[in-house]
């Protein structure tokens, strides 16, 4: 075995314990925080996966947006409401732990599946285009997926648009969760007083 | 546009001479650069340690430094080693993992990204080819862990002054990532060395700071906001929060903290003046020279001489950039946190982003002067 295969070797075997192991403690952990920072941990594994199949582009992409943006969103809003309460027991979980357990055997089947009958080897290795796959995924993000690309960001804008409703009362006459009126004078004007019920 | 030194061939073969296997030469080779890349990191961090103690000494009219070897060159190695001897303190309900991980997350992306930092034609680690790319990837890891040390510390201010920093990093990496984009696309590539010999054509006049003036103010901006230095250092804002996310830390791990902090400045400015500078290029190019000198441009005398005013360049422009940050961060007042956000999100990305589309447009307009 050349050093160069030795060294790919390790690195899968590093990555992938990193990615189930990480992927395990983000489900089973109590913390909430420490499942946001191995949520991180997984992210970039799956990102130094990428860079082990030659897709630089794809491996910066996901750590960029993934790794940059998503998680710390994850971690900002955990932070920002970071309320210490204990939560309610829940009666029925026996059932709910056996439903949502045939859910993910299913999907875990589903994935083996595909493991299975798709053809993963390439038919040459010359097909591996490496470096040049950036200029690939743009050409191919501005001529044949490009209806998806552009639909894609429809639906981001809904979501900021969204955001931004429920955020800012007042482009609402009438608040969301109470349905009461609000006030549009004063945007931060608390629902109720702040230093009354102070004791 | 193959010349220059190939230190990396003349070594594997230099190897080779005593009989190793060209894969074990390259093994050998391997850490070399990074090691060196390193002690130049560490350097450049000493040196400018230095340059802001005895500026800030300038700019507030007291001498700075001066019994630490000539002038106090001494003191920023001084200044180490205390850190280096301190103890090494945990406050007792702190989180103490999280409290270790998130000063190392801090330091590790920044160091990475000076794999794309070129010196000269072939004096850098790698040419990959995402580029400029790696880097803008690699800075948005930096708010984990300044999230983690503000959470782990146990501390409001600084949990305060980690949720400052990551909100302060994401405004301004989108007019950031937005003023590169314009670049790339004169460039038709992502390659930091493909992005100088772009530059290269006409020495100082071919540079991007004149087709790109607005990119390059937006980019200095946003690297200073980005590096957390004044007028942008609303993160440890002292009057306010202690020194946000550092107030728990002592020791080496505060130094982690410094150092990643001086790193990060040092790569932004090598980063401008790669982009916007002409990175390692000559204000005369110098096949000129060699041309005025009747010499041929691939003698090993002109190579040795090509690639030192090479690196001399790219570190000479550097720190012409450093020093304008610190004379900023000794002159100018702080912003507000609102000021802050209202500069980020309503004036520098609306302007990036039209001159992002403005370069486009003279792009299609004027090919041979924008790339085409």
């Amino acid at each position: 075995m050349s050093i160069a295969i030795t060294t790919q070797f390790i690195c899968f075997t590093v990555l992938s314990l990193v990615v189930i192991i990480g992927a395990l403690g983000v489900v089973l952990l109590e913390s909430i925080v420490y499942s946001a920072f191995l949520l991180g941990g997984v992210f970039m594994s799956v990102a130094g996966l990428y860079l082990l199949l030659n897709a630089s582009f794809v491996a910066a992409a996901q750590v960029l947006v993934y790794v940059g943006a998503v998680n710390v969103l994850i971690i900002f809003a955990i932070m920002l409401v970071n309320k210490k309460e204990d939560l309610k027991p829940i009666n029925d979980i026996k059932s709910r732990r056996v439903i949502s357990t045939s859910i993910c055997l299913t999907l875990l089947s589903l994935l083996i599946r595909v493991d299975l009958t798709n053809v993963w080897s390439l038919s040459s290795p010359q097909n591996s285009i490496g470096e040049e796959s950036t200029i690939r995924i743009g050409e191919h993000l501005f001529s044949d997926y490009l209806l998806p690309f552009e639909v894609a960001s429809v639906l981001l804008l809904m979501a900021m648009i969204g955001a931004i409703v429920l955020a800012r009362r007042d482009v609402m006459s009438k608040d969301i969760s109470t349905g009461l009126p609000v006030d549009q004078e004063l945007i931060e004007k608390s629902s109720e007083p702040l230093l009354t019920n102070k004791n | 546009m193959e010349y220059g030194l190939d230190l990396e061939y003349s070594f594997n073969e230099f190897l080779k001479g005593f009989g190793l296997s060209s894969e074990i030469a390259h093994i050998i080779w391997l850490p070399l650069p990074m090691l060196l890349v390193l002690v130049a990191a560490v350097v450049g961090v000493l040196v400018t340690v230095w340059l802001e103690r005895k500026i800030s000494a300038a700019a507030q009219q007291r001498i700075g430094p001066e019994y630490a070897g000539a002038l106090g060159v001494l003191q920023p190695i001084a200044d180490g080693l205390k850190l280096l001897v301190k103890e090494d303190i945990i406050p007792a309900k702190a989180d103490g993992i999280l409290f270790t991980a998130g000063p190392i997350l801090v330091l590790v992306p920044v160091i990475l990204s000076w794999l794309i930092v070129p010196f000269g034609q072939n004096l850098l680690i790698s040419n990959v080819g995402i580029g400029i790319f790696l880097w803008i990837a690699l800075s948005s890891i930096q708010p984990i862990g300044l999230l983690m040390s503000g959470y782990a510390s146990n501390n409001k201010y600084s949990l305060l002054g980690g949720l400052r920093a990551a909100a302060q990093s994401i405004s301004y990496e989108i007019p950031l990532a937005l003023s590169v984009l314009a670049i790339v696309l004169m460039t038709n590539s992502l390659s930091t060395v493909d992005i100088v010999n772009q530059q290269s054509g006409a020495g100082i006049l071919s540079w991007n700071i004149w087709r790109q003036p607005v990119g390059f103010i937006v980019f200095w901006i946003c690297a200073l906001a980005e590096c957390e230095r004044l007028p942008f250092d609303l993160p440890e804002a002292e009057e306010e929060l202690v020194a946000g996310y550092q107030t728990e830390y002592a020791g080496m791990k505060f130094a982690l903290f410094y150092l990643g902090s001086y790193i990060n400045l040092i790569l932004s400015a090598l980063l401008v003046s790669i982009l916007y500078l002409g990175g390692w290029g000559f204000p005369i190019p110098v096949e000129l020279i060699a041309k005025f000198l009747n010499l041929p441009i691939n003698a090993p005398f002109i190579q040795v001489f090509t690639a030192s005013i090479g690196i001399v360049m790219t570190v000479l422009k550097a720190y012409l950039l450093v020093f304008i940050a610190i004379l900023l961060r000794w002159t100018t007042p702080r912003v507000r946190i609102d000021q802050l956000l209202d500069l980020g999100w309503k004036f520098l990305l609306p302007i990036s982003l039209a001159n992002l589309l403005i370069t486009a447009g003279l792009k299609l307009a004027f090919p041979q002067f924008f790339g085409g």
